[in-house]
């Protein structure tokens, strides 16, 4: 009875000390590690959808409530204007979430070019549409406020070969930050009007 | 059996360097080393966790109950294992992109709990720091050498180490004719040199 009991104790007082420990330190990274992902994956992604902009749209960025999330925009002025959000947003692909930037003109409403960011899909096959340029340049001009699906599924959108989870995450994904940006768009009106 | 300190860290060097003595750890082994870069990344993160949860395991060793002590042991080792991941996600990005999912492969890696359980659990502190610094660096150098074979044969470069701002090592080894072996670079290829190096090893210790 005694073993049984320091047993319990034991594991019980190291998992807790292991919880409490990673979980300060994952608080103590968490803001340098969003520099690093924005320097190295998204800033990247964002630099290649928004080709041509005139700003620096990793500086120029703002945070908006969505009910309990908290959202980053990026803006992207061009010709002088500041027309265009960029948004992230989530699908579910074949290895955990896969992040998908993309880009709006305001204007319009279309989407100027989207770009995968933080995935892990298998290389080769899903991790495809993160390096297949021609994936990815098939939501360009496409409105946001569609729903995005895989040919297969009744869609417009030519999946990847070999990784149809992966481009139904991606397209889930699009249409998700659809969705955001329809409900937030009057907040991103005014918001865009700061940057003028 | 008592052996000095010295003794104890140098056995990870060369009698029991992990990968070709003990052909332990494989996975990493095989998996990272495309590039000597990557294989001395890979070789530090699993050092750093090696020495943290052997000096962990031999504080704790009187206090673990023997009949939990792998859960014990693995509590220990996946706390340093996130600890490495947060760390080098916050100071060494690019690496951690390279490296991927075998960081947390570090939690199952055999040497590390090889060295836990054979180890750091019969012997004092300062033996353990040792005996994982030992190991750790035999690890280290044996994944260094065998991704610089690859990425020297595989894609005619050698890089030590990138910075955001530069790469230090050589690009073009063999000039700019040379016909890479693409196929060393690739799984196939892990297999073929790690098989070599062992029949080296082998053909030197056994004099």
């Amino acid at each position: 009875m005694r073993e049984m009991i320091i047993m319990v104790v034991v594991l019980t007082v190291l998992s807790t000390i292991s919880g409490g420990l990673l979980s300060g330190l994952k608080n103590a990274t968490a803001s340098k590690i969003e520099v690093q992902q924005l320097k190295f994956v998204k800033g990247p992604a964002i630099k290649t959808i928004l080709e041509g902009v005139s700003n620096d749209p990793i500086a120029d960025r703002f945070a908006l409530k969505d009910g309990e999330m908290e959202r980053k925009f990026f803006v992207g002025k061009f010709d002088g204007k500041a027309n265009t959000v960029v948004l992230e947003s989530f699908g579910k692909g074949y290895g955990g979430d896969i992040g998908l930037m993309v880009a709006v003109n305001m204007e319009n409403d279309q989407i100027i070019g989207v770009g995968v960011t933080t995935h892990s899909e298998t290389p080769g096959l899903g991790a495809t549409a993160k390096d297949d340029p021609g994936f990815a340049a098939q939501f360009k001009g496409m409105p946001i406020k569609e729903t995005f699906k895989v040919t297969n599924d009744g869609g417009k959108v030519n999946a990847l070969s070999g990784a149809t989870i992966t481009s139904r995450a991606v397209c889930s994904a699009a249409s998700d930050a659809g969705m955001i940006y329809k409900k937030l768009k009057p907040q991103l009106v005014e918001k865009l009007k700061e940057f003028k | 059996m008592a052996k000095t300190l010295t003794q104890e860290f140098t056995k990870g060097l060369w009698e029991e360097i992990a990968p070709f003595r003990l052909v332990l750890g494989l996975c990493p082994v095989l998996g990272v080393t495309t590039t000597m870069e990557n294989g001395i990344g890979m070789g530090l993160a699993t050092t750093f966790v090696l020495v943290f949860s052997n000096i962990l395991v031999a504080s704790l060793r009187n206090i673990i109950p023997a009949k939990v002590r792998i859960a014990c042991f693995i509590i220990i080792i996946a706390t340093f294992v996130v600890v490495t991941e947060l760390l080098m996600q916050a100071f060494a990005y690019p690496l951690f992109l390279k490296l991927g999912v075998f960081i947390p492969l570090i939690v199952v890696n055999c040497i590390v709990l090889g060295r836990a359980e054979a180890f750091a659990s019969k012997n004092s502190i300062a033996l353990s720091v040792a005996d994982g610094l030992g190991i750790g660096i035999g690890f280290t150098l044996s994944l260094a050498a065998l991704g610089s074979l690859r990425e020297l044969f595989g894609a005619n470069n050698l890089t030590i180490w990138t910075t955001p701002t530069s790469v230090i090592g050589v690009q073009e080894v063999f000039g700019a004719n040379f016909e890479p072996f693409t196929f060393m670079v690739q799984a196939p290829g892990a297999f073929v040199c790690l098989g070599l190096m062992l029949c080296v090893m082998n053909l030197v210790g056994s004099k």
